[in-house]
């Protein structure tokens, strides 16, 4: 379609405020970080000394940020498979058009709609070891003595992930249930024609189909918990003993507790190349098959 | 046959069942610890309900998360509104008036999405303290407008595209632009996607902590995230009170969700890149 000229500058000066916005604001921030990152501004006082990768070699030394590593790392792992697989199990149940479907598909999606803040402290009240389930497993004849879930350096991290997937499942479930009614009733009657049984159908069917949906969900479910902050803030503050320390908590608590900008900076920086390794592909893909 | 594939069926609603007292259990917690006095949050009474309904975590959390209320509402309301339109416009204009480079643009934008905002958290804040921005509910909300354009422009895109170019070309038949064209013909038919857009961004823009925690740092400028964490902070063990301040805090954006759910799910799913 040919447009006026006129028309054509209207659309460019209409997108421009949003344009330069998001350049200032996502681009040249992300270039004065990394500015910022490569001196030895440490202090209220700003200080541009250019110090090089420095803050990114002592970073990478540092216990802490080793241990936030492996955490995000392990805390990735368990929210990306749990999520998955929940979700997908959840969407598969649903879709057998069964009585009171809505009803479920909303409870298993509320809790999107509430705050990490909200959601974070119950979770403190469940795996707290003086409130919540160790009273349940006292009551059923456990001796609950050292159970100390969220206060237990070995089982505050499952804690922190089990109040994760309670929040995001019914995201991933919303995603699959979307997948599968996509799927049209006539593969599935001309598989069963041909003698397939369900779980054929579903391993051989079903599931290639569904795989656009799988690497999608791994996208947005794997960038949100590379950069987890607000639940871990809220339930463990990273404590106890560091072991649910986060790469986020640590950026934060560095930065505005302790003035080390230049080492907040590099923190952001590592964040943001972890999870552009995992957009930047998918974006790349998802735009050329537009 | 009938016999199995109603063992089957009881099968899967047991199932559902189980996951529905997972998926409940937080709730039942947050409302039941919630209607306690604080006599009676004692140890062996936790799971129970409460034997005397008393209101007296309500009064202490809400007397404590007023502030942050209003500072939410104060925020989230003209930002939800001003993003809502931003998106609209740019969605029209990158899925019908398309220029040279306009998709390249697009996926530039899209890209701040996506990115860790602890990796332009430095330059923001002190970009925000030098124009007097900091501390204060505009300069909070300017951050969410910004940043929340890639995603309402998407929504707003993907929407659009699905409306045939015959329309625009209708309209310039009748002498209309791409202005007029968008005031007649795609604003008008634009609700379902303005409601959606309008829900996805109230619910981020009431949830949201990061900015807010770094932002603002009075009680006057607070929104109701940081307003209840704090107050989680300084009463630990009064749970009543920590779980009356956790249901007064989801109850705007629950009720959104309970009103309107289904218009939720939709901005889920076109949240999506692909759309």
């Amino acid at each position: 379609m040919k447009y006026s000229k006129k028309d054509r500058v209207t659309s460019v000066l209409l997108l421009l405020p949003s344009f330069i916005l998001v350049l200032l604001f996502v681009y040249g921030f992300i270039f004065f970080s990394t500015y910022i990152s490569m001196t030895d501004w440490r202090g209220l006082i700003p200080s541009y000394k250019f110090v090089g990768l420095n803050q990114y070699s002592q970073l990478f030394q540092h216990p802490r940020f080793k241990v936030d590593l492996f955490n995000t790392g392990l805390f990735t792992l368990i929210f990306l498979a749990a999520n998955l697989f929940l979700g997908l199990w959840l969407a598969v149940m649903l879709d057998r058009k069964l009585r009171g479907e809505i009803f479920f598909r909303n409870l298993f999606l509320f809790p999107m709609s509430v705050s990490f803040v909200a959601t974070g402290t119950i979770w403190v009240w469940i795996f707290n070891p003086t409130s919540g389930l160790n009273i349940i497993f006292s009551a059923l004849g456990f001796d609950t003595k050292n159970w100390g879930w969220i206060t237990d350096p070995r089982m505050a991290l499952y804690c922190v992930c089990i109040g994760a997937i309670w929040q995001m499942a019914g995201f991933t479930m919303a995603q699959y249930l979307a997948g599968l009614r996509g799927i049209s009733d006539d593969i599935r009657e001309a598989a069963r024609i041909d003698g397939a049984n369900e779980a054929q159908i579903f391993g051989h069917i079903l599931l290639p189909q569904l795989w656009p949906i799988t690497v999608g969900a791994v996208v947005i479910l794997g960038h949100i918990s590379l950069k987890i902050f607000d639940l871990v803030f809220v339930m463990t503050q990273g404590g106890p003993a560091r072991s649910t320390d986060m790469p986020g908590i640590f950026m934060f608590e560095t930065t505005f507790r302790n003035d080390f900008f230049a080492r907040g900076a590099a923190i952001g920086i590592v964040m943001l190349v972890m999870v552009a390794i995992l957009i930047v592909p998918y974006l790349i893909y998802s735009r050329r098959m537009d | 046959m009938t016999l199995r594939v109603s063992l089957y069926r009881i099968l899967l609603y047991s199932l559902l069942l189980i996951f529905s007292i997972f998926f409940l259990l937080p709730i039942y917690v947050m409302f039941t610890t919630s209607f306690k006095s604080l006599a009676e949050v004692g140890q062996s009474s936790m799971w129970a309900l409460p034997l005397k309904l008393s209101f007296e975590a309500y009064v202490l959390a809400g007397s404590r998360l007023a502030h942050g209320l209003m500072n939410s509402l104060m925020l989230t309301i003209p930002a939800t509104m001003i993003s809502s339109l931003v998106g609209s416009i740019n969605g029209y204009c990158l899925s019908k008036w398309k220029f040279k480079g306009s998709n390249l643009l697009f996926t530039l934008v899209l890209f701040g999405m996506f990115i860790p905002y602890q990796s332009v958290l430095i330059p923001l804040v002190n970009f925000f303290r030098q124009i007097g921005f900091y501390n204060s509910i505009a300069g909070l909300a300017a951050v969410h407008i910004v940043y929340g354009i890639p995603i309402t422009t998407l929504i707003f895109r993907n929407y659009y595209a699905t409306v045939p170019d015959e329309l625009i070309e209708a309209g310039r038949i009748d002498g209309a632009g791409l202005l007029k064209t968008y005031w007649y013909v795609f604003l008008p038919i634009s609700l379902p996607s303005f409601v959606v857009v309008a829900i996805w961004q109230f619910t981020n823009i009431w949830n949201e902590f990061l900015f807010a925690v770094s932002l603002t740092n009075a009680p006057s400028t607070q929104p109701v995230t940081v307003a209840l964490q704090n107050l989680s902070g300084s009463m630990i063990s009064q749970w009543n009170t920590q779980m009356a301040g956790a249901v007064i805090a989801s109850m705007p954006t629950l009720m959104v969700y309970i009103l309107l759910g289904r218009y939720f799910v939709s901005g889920l799913l076109a949240g999506s890149v692909k759309g």
